[in-house]
């Protein structure tokens, strides 16, 4: 099938579009000087009021670092970073530790609601507790108390480290060790806050676990630090959004998330990330380095990381699986867009080890505008795990004729019983499909969108309902008139 | 209804129809006949608002409208109809989204409510059910892996929910077995009305054994060559296009066994 250039004015104004959320909330910020030395890491564990084995950790890790580095080998390309010139710790000046919303900062919420998500409301809503994390301390948790009551902790990771230090030693780094790569190195080093999850054996949390990020001081970068653990036979959803005000210096995002799923246990990561992608031309916008981990520590444990990736100039991410336990399983499933100059490689590891172990792969990456987007995989089947099981499935949409897609499967089997399946495909939205579905009456827009969400259906079933139709929303924003 | 004044229309800068005068009445069925070639498909296309169709000279006048001015969106959504020679396929889009979408589309454009969940799916299953459909069609993705008569008997289901004024069926007959053929004329028959009028272009005259049109054009060389009621119909059946058309070959007598050709018929064969 021959795939005729489309052209269309309509399409190309709404190209144009400029990013709904970009704005900046009016606030003090208490901010240490730029640049990173051993004082500034030693003056954030102290602002923090962390105990030595934290500090000690922090120092570890950044000593390493300053004998690494920035890795090379991945598809995206950017002007060199200057790690000397990024503020390491800012914080919105509020009274200490709210108790509730009403001693929040009311410019705060403000900045909330532009973003759709006021607190208020959504405490309200029915089975969604919100940490939110304004660059780099958490403003308010709520539903903690029902939490509380099946003894699930979730709290920001700063007041996981005062009040539950034991958990935090035991399993920080035990998925991420802070040797693992120059960003998640960094992020030992640096990290002010993030989120912190503990569901305890045989429990089922109850509700989806949310937090939003948000990233706002002028040149701060941000450093999160996710840890979650599902204990023996437990389950927890967790839901990660994210987007950011617009502005024109480059901001870096290097997070980690860390999760341990034990025996039986069940964890499931769902992320929707639409930061600032930067405008028309490529100026701006989030470069985002993030270092996603989980590890099926236990027989049966089984993780799931499902994402939908619109945002950042630069997306480096690969969400993995460590298979350890036996019959563990581990998915990946992921809708990657991008537009305009955007550049994302993405894709998942998986790293059979326990014995019939599976894994399943669906990526679907799309490319507008003059868009850059790479699937990079490594499925990775130890001797030690006799009949493990891959299934991949990459696909790829183009709309545009100067946008490219790349898939860079990685495969290394190490037992003959393991059965390894990867399908690719690339398609391009045709004339025809459009003239099809506007001649039944929808817009082109409309025919557009619907294209999308078939070709991006088999991700969006693996979200919580909420957050699919939050996500082809996201979609829609980000794709308008991206046909050209 | 519909009015074609001298239409010209050329493709990438090749002349396709010179000059094609059709009137089309509320209430009508018209087919337009003709070999290969003739500028059949392209009238369909044409009328729908296919891009990279240039029309060098001639109007279409529709229920008041400029036709050709309009969007294929907005012609849709005044009423027009067109069932693809070759349906597209929408992966991982069931039927009854794109179904829904469109009739909800079709009714804001007539300043009516939009149909519920419940509502909207009562009238489908009664068209499913009109057309002897099962209802396993609506949570297909949108012609992903249909066989050709299914993908045909899609889009006269999409016309029966949609209920367009002026629907026009591009070779909608071609390949189908008999069962199928008895669908479509089925569903171009529940959709007459006084209000409606249908422009049936087919290659062969089978499908109008099943469906009576009120007027028969042929069309050779871009242009309508001869005009007349059913029974120029059979007369072509008798005499071929060569009759009228004498470059061209081809017959007119449709093969009911299910395996023709959907692009062109086997020559020699009647």
């Amino acid at each position: 099938m021959a795939y005729p250039e489309t052209r269309n004015a309509e399409v190309e104004r709404r190209v144009a579009d400029e990013y709904r959320w970009g704005f900046v909330t009016d606030i003090e910020q208490e901010t240490v000087p730029k640049g990173l030395n051993e004082d500034v890491i030693r003056l954030i564990s102290a602002k923090k009021h962390e105990p030595e084995f934290m500090l000690d950790w922090r120092l570890r890790a950044y000593r390493h670092w300053l004998t690494l580095t920035e890795p090379t080998w991945s598809s995206v390309h950017h002007p060199p970073i200057d790690y000397q010139d990024i503020h390491y710790y800012s914080a919105p000046k509020t009274r200490a530790q709210p108790k509730d919303l009403s001693e929040v900062d009311p410019e705060l919420l403000r900045t909330y609601e532009k973003l759709g998500i006021p607190l208020q409301e959504r405490e309200a809503l029915a089975g969604v507790a919100v940490d939110a994390v304004f660059d780099s301390v958490s403003v308010a948790t709520t539903f903690k108390d029902k939490l509380e009551s099946l003894g699930i902790i979730f709290c920001s990771f700063s007041e996981a480290v005062q009040k539950y230090p034991e958990l935090v030693r035991h399993y920080l780094g035990s998925v991420v060790p802070y040797t693992d790569n120059y960003f998640a190195t960094l992020n030992s080093a640096v990290f002010t806050d993030g989120s912190f999850v503990y569901v305890p054996k045989g429990v089922r949390c109850p509700m989806e676990l949310s937090t939003y990020f948000r990233i706002n001081a002028k040149n701060s970068g941000q450093f999160e630090r996710t840890l979650i653990i599902a204990d023996e036979g437990a389950y927890v959803s967790y839901l990660e959004g994210c987007t950011a005000p617009m502005r024109d210096e480059n901001q870096l995002h290097a997070a980690v998330v860390e999760l341990i799923a034990l025996t039986d246990a069940r964890i499931k990561y769902s992320t929707v990330q639409n930061w600032y992608p930067g405008d028309a031309e490529g100026r701006g916008g989030i470069y985002n380095f993030v270092t996603k981990r989980g590890e099926c520590r236990g027989d049966r444990a089984h993780i799931s990381w499902t994402q939908v990736e619109t945002g950042s100039a630069i997306t480096w991410k690969y969400p993995s699986c460590i298979l350890r336990g036996d019959d563990s399983v581990g998915e990946f499933y992921s809708v990657a867009l991008t537009n305009h100059r955007q550049q994302a490689d993405t894709g998942t590891k998986m790293i059979h080890i326990g014995r019939n172990t599976r894994s399943s792969i669906v990526s679907k990456g799309i490319s507008a505008g003059f868009g850059s987007n790479a699937y990079r995989g490594l499925v990775k089947v130890l001797p030690s795990a006799a009949n493990a099981r891959n299934h991949t499935q990459c696909d790829s949409l183009l709309m545009s004729d100067h946008c490219a897609a790349h898939t860079f499967p990685y495969i290394e089997v190490k037992h003959p019983s393991a059965r390894v399946e990867h399908e690719a495909t690339t398609s391009k939205i045709g004339d025809d499909q459009l003239f099809y579905l506007r001649s039944r009456g929808l817009s082109e827009e409309d025919a557009v969108n619907l294209i999308v969400n078939g070709f991006c259906k088999e991700v969006f079933k693996e979200l919580p309902m909420e957050f699919a139709v939050e996500a082809q929303k996201l979609l829609a924003v980000s794709l308008e008139g991206a046909i050209g | 209804m519909l009015h074609i004044e001298n239409l010209h229309v050329s493709i990438d800068g090749k002349s396709i129809l010179t000059g094609i005068d059709l009137d089309v009445k509320a209430g009508e069925v018209h087919a337009i006949m003709g070999p290969n070639g003739s500028g059949k498909s392209t009238l369909a296309q044409v009328l729908a608002g296919r891009e990279g169709y240039v029309v060098t000279a001639g109007s279409v006048r529709y229920l008041g409208h400029d036709l050709l001015a309009l969007e294929p969106e907005q012609r849709a959504r005044a009423g027009v109809f067109l069932a693809f020679q070759y349906p597209l396929e929408i992966p991982g889009v069931a039927n009854v989204q794109l179904l829904r979408a469109a009739l909800n589309n079709l009714r804001r454009a007539r300043g009516e409510n939009e149909l519920d969940a419940m509502d909207f799916l009562d009238t489908v299953k009664s068209k499913l059910a009109l057309l002897g459909m099962d209802d396993s069609f609506l949570y297909r993705a949108v012609n992903e892996g249909f066989s050709g008569g299914e993908k045909k008997r899609n889009e006269i289901l999409q016309m029966a929910v949609l209920e367009p004024r002026l629907a026009i069926l591009d070779e909608t007959d071609s390949g189908l077995d008999i069962d199928a053929l008895k669908t479509v004329a089925h569903g171009v028959n529940a959709l007459k009305h006084p209000e409606r009028a249908v422009i049936l272009v087919t290659h062969y005259q089978r499908l109008l054994n099943y469906i009576v049109p009120d007027h028969v054009h042929v069309l050779a060389g871009g242009r309508i060559v001869r005009s007349g009621d059913a029974r120029l119909a059979l007369e072509l059946e008798d005499k071929g296009y060569g009759w009228l058309a004498p470059d061209v070959q081809g017959n007119v007598q449709g093969d009911v066994q299910g395996d023709v050709p959907m692009e062109a018929p086997r020559e020699g064969r009647l």
